[in-house]
């Protein structure tokens, strides 16, 4: 099924009866050429990529729950590409520009929306580092702006300016950033998937390996065992618990990071604003409600929900930033789990099993790198060479030492 | 969460700073041949327990002490609070 405006009009004047399904649910077949595990948002952008973009046929993609039903539903849905490190930057802006072109590329209407995004500072010094990281940006060719207090106040004037200890001085800007309606990447990868003969197979959980030899030759699940010549781990929080079925510890732990949505509003926030001296981050839907989130609750955690200290801290970050949150109500709130790796940076890798690929390490920002996550991973699987971009997110780089601590904060990754 | 400190009774987990496995007491031995492989694991390499797990929380906010906690990553549910200094004695 392709959708279009005709589409739309046929079937608006014949009572909707003509929609299919986005996607097909499939049952294993007993082999694959690759199987990827996990049906986030990256396992099925890799199938999408692999099956389109590098010609593989008998592809499947083993997902545990249902589709939509990992961080690919749970995130607050922002995009940018705002890093400073070389090793970053490339990747992230390679993944906005598919952003850039995702719907007509897989023919599904995923609410892209380059509203902005500006990250606030609050004195000289965080002033400075943000120029810094701005010309950064522009050296890879990323759009990036300072805009000083005024203008500031002119795009966001409800923003309490007189906060005594992290007064709002400014802000970096990146237009391009903004969101994207993530159940829709979800679905819309699936169907753009499922179009090119991806086997889409809910309801199947991998429990484990079958590694001859060195070799990994298939998977365990609870519908039988599936053989493939290639396997490709996408699994988010649950990273270490999977490939620990074959052996390997990883530089991951799991963390839980929860998210905010109030009630519906009139539209007041013209885009992404981001308060990182307060724990807090804020977007409106366009359904209307405040969608916000601050850090991670800070202990490993598999629960998918969170505990209260942190819905307090977050909830007191936005009173602080905008006093007129206060009066909306919160209507949910839900937690995630985040594969935080040792230095905030992702891993996209072969692994010492050969026909076993591993990708993760996303921590609390890969939802905007879904296309290029599955870009890359997709260039890996098929060609067996690590893609331009994602050339340094190895599984060695933190013993040879070159780890890509964007937050320079260390092997400590609650902190990233 | 609530933490049944052993000298202070029930504390608010919020006032605690959290560092992890508790595996980091294995600190790796400097004389050893394969030094560089341990301390890359000690540093960078983490079972990432599904399940029960000791774990080291700092009470920052409170007596200072480090406390050794046994929960579970998957339910939260905390079963057993030690000082970390009893722990270590005990499991030397
Ligand atoms: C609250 C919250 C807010 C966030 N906000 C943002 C944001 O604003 N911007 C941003 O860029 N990122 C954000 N993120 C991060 C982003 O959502 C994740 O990094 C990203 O979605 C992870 O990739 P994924 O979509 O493939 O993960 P998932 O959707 O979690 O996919 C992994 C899938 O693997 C499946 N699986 C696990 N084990 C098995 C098994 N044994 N067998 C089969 N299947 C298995 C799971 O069921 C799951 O569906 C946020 C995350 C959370 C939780």
């Amino acid at each position: 099924m392709t959708y279009s405006a005709l589409k739309i009009i046929k079937e608006a004047l014949t009572g909707h009866r003509g929609w299919k399904p986005v996607w097909q649910k499939s049952e294993p077949k007993k082999s694959y050429d690759i199987i990827i595990i996990g049906g986030g948002g990256h396992g099925l952008a890799t199938a999408y990529y692999l099956a389109k973009k590098y010609k593989q046929t008998k592809i499947a993609v083993l997902e545990k729950g249902w589709i939509g039903g990992g961080n690919v539903g749970r995130n607050t849905t922002i995009i940018r590409s705002n890093y400073m490190l070389n090793n970053n930057q490339a990747f992230y802006e390679f993944s906005l520009k598919l952003w850039e072109r995702i719907e007509k590329d897989i023919n599904y209407n995923a609410m892209v929306s380059q509203r902005g995004i500006i990250n606030l500072f609050h004195s000289d010094v965080q002033r400075d580092s943000y120029i810094r990281r701005g010309n950064t940006m522009r050296i890879h060719g990323t759009d990036a702006i300072l805009l000083n207090q005024d203008e500031v106040k002119k795009k966001y004037p409800f923003l309490n300016y007189e906060n005594a200890r992290f007064p709002i001085k400014g802000g970096l800007w990146q237009p391009r950033g903004g969101t994207v309606r993530h159940d829709a990447v979800a679905w819309g990868y699936a169907h753009a998937a499922d179009k090119y003969g991806v086997d889409i197979i809910e309801n199947c959980e991998v429990v484990g390996f079958e590694i001859v030899n060195g070799k990994c030759i298939g998977v365990k699940t609870n519908k039988g065992n599936i053989k493939a010549n290639k396997i490709g781990v996408a699994v988010a929080g649950n990273s270490s618990k999977v490939m620990n079925m074959a052996g390997m510890r990883l530089p991951i732990e799991s963390h839980v990071l929860q998210a905010f949505v109030s009630e519906g509003l009139k539209p007041i926030l013209p885009g992404v604003i981001t308060y990182g001296a307060g724990h807090f981050y804020v977007s409106q839907s366009d359904k209307g409600g405040l969608v916000f989130g601050g850090d991670i609750d800070g202990y490993n955690s598999y629960a998918q929900r969170g505990n209260l200290p942190v819905v307090e801290d977050v909830c007191e970050g936005g009173v602080s930033l905008m006093p007129m949150i206060g009066k909306a109500r919160l209507l949910r709130m839900w937690g995630g789990i985040m594969d935080m790796s040792m230095d905030g940076s992702p891993i996209i890798d072969k692994t010492h099993i050969s026909g076993l690929y591993f990708n993760g390490g996303w921590c609390y920002g890969g939802f905007k790198a879904t296309p290029a996550s599955g870009y890359s991973f997709a260039h890996l699987l098929a060609t067996d060479t690590h893609h331009e971009v994602a050339k340094n997110y190895t599984l060695d780089r933190f013993k040879s030492g070159l780890t890509i601590d964007e937050k320079g904060q260390g092997a400590q990754p609650n902190l990233h | 969460m609530i933490i049944n400190h052993p000298l202070l009774g029930p504390r608010d987990s919020s006032e605690f700073t959290y560092r992890g496995d508790a595996i980091l007491f294995n600190r790796p031995d400097p004389n050893s041949e394969s030094l560089l492989e341990d301390y890359y694991e000690y540093q960078y390499i983490r079972d990432n327990t599904h399940g029960f797990m000791k774990e080291l929380w700092f009470h920052e906010q409170g007596d200072r002490s480090w406390l050794v906690l046994t929960r579970n990553t998957v339910t939260h549910e905390i079963i057993r609070v030690e000082l970390a200094s009893e722990y270590k004695r005990e499991n030397k």
